[in-house]
């Protein structure tokens, strides 16, 4: 079997993955798997390994379960196949205790509720604690294997994916990182940024997620298209808000909305890296800002000494915003 | 009553010397918050706007006794200080930090559950019982004392809910932030009971976003145990899938955590979904006219 190694799942499905009988069509498979791209990923190494006897094939992951907030540990006898499109009676899920860890009393429950015997419930067991302790002590989100191969008295991993958790990455300094962001993601993260890229031509900055997304939602209920998300965070200051401007200038849009509700985010220094940047970068392009919230006044007054008058509600600054949007397309 | 704190909790600041901790302890001092000692590794001894700073939780717990504490501590030593607060005895430990490794969150809140506390976030904007109590760091002069109590899943789109409830005239009871995180202490099911047997709320107001499952487990909730009106907003509709938007936790990922499932969820159990924030008001009263 010769296996193409991507980052991503589905591999199979996407003609990925060869069977073959001799050397001359392992030749020309490979070649065939290393041209390919699976999702956007291009194929650089392959896997070649002897075809496996297959007496079943299971399903087994440890992952987070957010509503009980703790490890999840997700088995099933109907490997081999998205695990979304196994019926959930067919899967064990089993909660763990994070201040107790796995304890073989468990493994035994869900050998139990598996139905796993003998040699074979011994090899799931053994191969559990190591998933287990594979997902804590790497900080892992997923740590999963399908299908999980019994093979005569034995368990075999025909197939693997891992993720780690990104706040934890300063505590594992030595994996390798896979990049999956664009470059204006990558520099808004350098920066400490929340960005996405969305392609339209509104560009977007506000404080706080929910806000940010909130904003991006009323400017496509008015019909407008936003250029991205963009987390300018909670307290950024004059030097990081300046810079988040700088960023949104960079993707070319036709107008910018800068909705700003100051909690510990302060108006007066939002107005304030506002007005830097464009006096340095000799802006153009209509801007529409509203700004409320701490230090409000202050705020306003920078913002009418260059020249803009700032709106109240997101409402009447999400519809400008369109509305200008359209004027410039035409 | 309240909920979870009240103008008697006593409050402790973990982090207190530094920029951020300094800054909102003046802040919880100016609305009224009982802060009773701050706690800083090395800087016991010390005072921080009048009050007494501790090297450590316990000390600062025999000195003062505080009942409550608020985390300004970064990420990578956050679950030492949760812990601690936690085994110093305290029944509320809220974690503003944001970017702490999930795994140190499953630990805080296993163990909070264990010592029958609660944690709430982290990356959350604290919570505020209107007029008598706030432990977090948001603007002071929107919270005002009234009928509607709100929980909330992002900090600046709550404030912005709550000004425009204020604006309109009403004001809010309790206001929890439950926090931007995929594994937070606090989901919207363990809040709404507490404000359903709350008598000063009179209505609920949910602020949710798109990923995870957390108001779809509400919207079974409130159908089964919720007899107050409750009105929802949810950020994300315009959200592409696979993209985290800003919190950890909210992203569409394989199919689910989307806007339409959360909407149909809550619509079916009864809740009024706004389309856009400023829609809360008007839904507030025409419920509570």
């Amino acid at each position: 079997m010769i296996k193409s190694q991507v980052l991503t799942g589905k591999r199979g499905k996407a003609g990925g993955i060869a069977f073959v009988d001799d050397p001359r069509s392992a030749q020309q498979e490979a070649r065939r798997l290393l041209g390919m791209e699976i999702s956007g990923f291009p194929v650089e190494h392959l896997l070649v390994e002897s075809k496996i006897r297959i007496d079943k094939e299971l399903y087994l992951a440890v992952t987070l379960d957010g509503g009980q907030r703790c490890p999840l540990i997700l088995a099933s006898l109907e490997g081999g196949m998205d695990i979304e499109e196994v019926p959930e009676a067919q899967i064990v899920k089993y909660p763990v205790d994070v201040t107790l860890g796995l304890r073989p009393f468990m493994a035994r429950e869900i050998c139990r509720r598996l139905g796993l015997q003998g040699e074979t419930a011994k090899a799931f067991s053994d191969l559990l604690f190591k998933l287990y302790r594979l997902f804590q002590e790497m900080d892992a989100e997923l740590v999963e294997i399908t299908p999980l191969v019994i093979s005569g008295d034995g368990l075999l991993a025909a197939d693997a994916k891992v993720t780690i958790d990104e706040d934890a990455l300063f505590r594992h300094k030595s994996l390798p990182r896979v990049e999956e962001r664009t470059d204006l993601e990558k520099k808004a993260h350098d920066l400490g940024l929340a960005y996405v890229e969305l392609g339209g031509d509104i560009a977007v900055m506000a404080n706080g997620a929910g806000m940010a997304m909130a904003t991006l939602d009323m400017l496509h209920h008015y019909g407008g298209k936003p250029a991205n998300f963009l987390d300018a965070g909670g307290g950024a200051g004059v030097e990081q808000t300046a810079r988040a401007l700088e960023l949104l200038l960079a993707t070319g849009p036709k107008v910018i909305m800068i909705n700003i509700f100051g909690g510990i985010t302060r108006c007066d220094d939002v107005a304030k890296a506002f007005a830097t940047v464009k006096e340095a970068k000799d802006l153009t392009i209509p801007v529409v800002f509203r700004l409320v919230g701490t230090n409000e006044a202050a705020g306003l007054e920078i913002l009418r000494g260059i020249g803009i008058q700032a709106y109240r509600t997101m409402q009447e600054t999400a519809q400008k915003a369109v509305e200008l949007s359209r004027q410039s397309s035409a | 009553m309240a909920i979870y704190i009240d103008e008697k909790t006593r409050v402790m600041v973990q982090g207190i010397t530094g920029n951020q901790g300094s800054f909102h302890a003046r802040q919880m001092l100016a609305y009224g918050t009982r802060i009773v000692a701050g706690v800083s590794p090395g800087k016991g001894g010390q005072e921080v706007e009048g009050g007494p700073v501790f090297d450590t939780a316990e000390a600062a717990a025999v000195q003062e006794r505080p009942d409550a504490s608020i985390l300004f501590v970064p990420a990578a030593f956050a679950l030492d200080g949760a812990l601690e607060a936690l085994h110093a005895g305290m029944k509320v430990v809220v974690v503003i930090t944001e970017g702490i490794p999930v795994h140190d969150a499953m630990t805080m809140i296993a163990t909070a559950r264990q010592k029958g506390a609660v944690v709430v976030g982290p990356n959350t904007f604290g919570l505020v019982s209107s007029g008598k109590c706030k432990i977090g760091i948001m603007p002071n002069q929107i919270y005002t004392p009234g009928p509607v109590g709100v929980v909330a899943r992002s900090g600046t789109l709550s404030y912005e809910i709550v000004a425009n409830l204020q604006e309109a005239g009403y004001g809010t009871s309790t206001v929890v932030g439950l926090g931007g995180d995929r594994a937070v202490g606090l989901n919207f099911i363990d809040v709404l009971p507490e404000l359903e047997a709350d008598p000063e709320t009179e209505l609920i107001v949910m602020v949710g976003e798109i990923g995870g499952t957390a108001e779809e487990e509400a919207a079974k909730y409130i159908e089964a145990h919720v007899s107050k009106p409750v009105i929802a907003y949810l950020a994300g509709k315009s959200a592409p899938p696979g993209k985290r938007m800003g919190h950890a936790g909210a992203i569409i990922e394989r199919g689910r955590g989307t806007f339409q499932a959360k909407v149909e969820a809550l619509s079916a159990a009864g809740v009024e979904v706004a389309e856009l924030p400023f829609q809360v008001p008007e839904l507030a009263r025409k419920i509570l006219a």
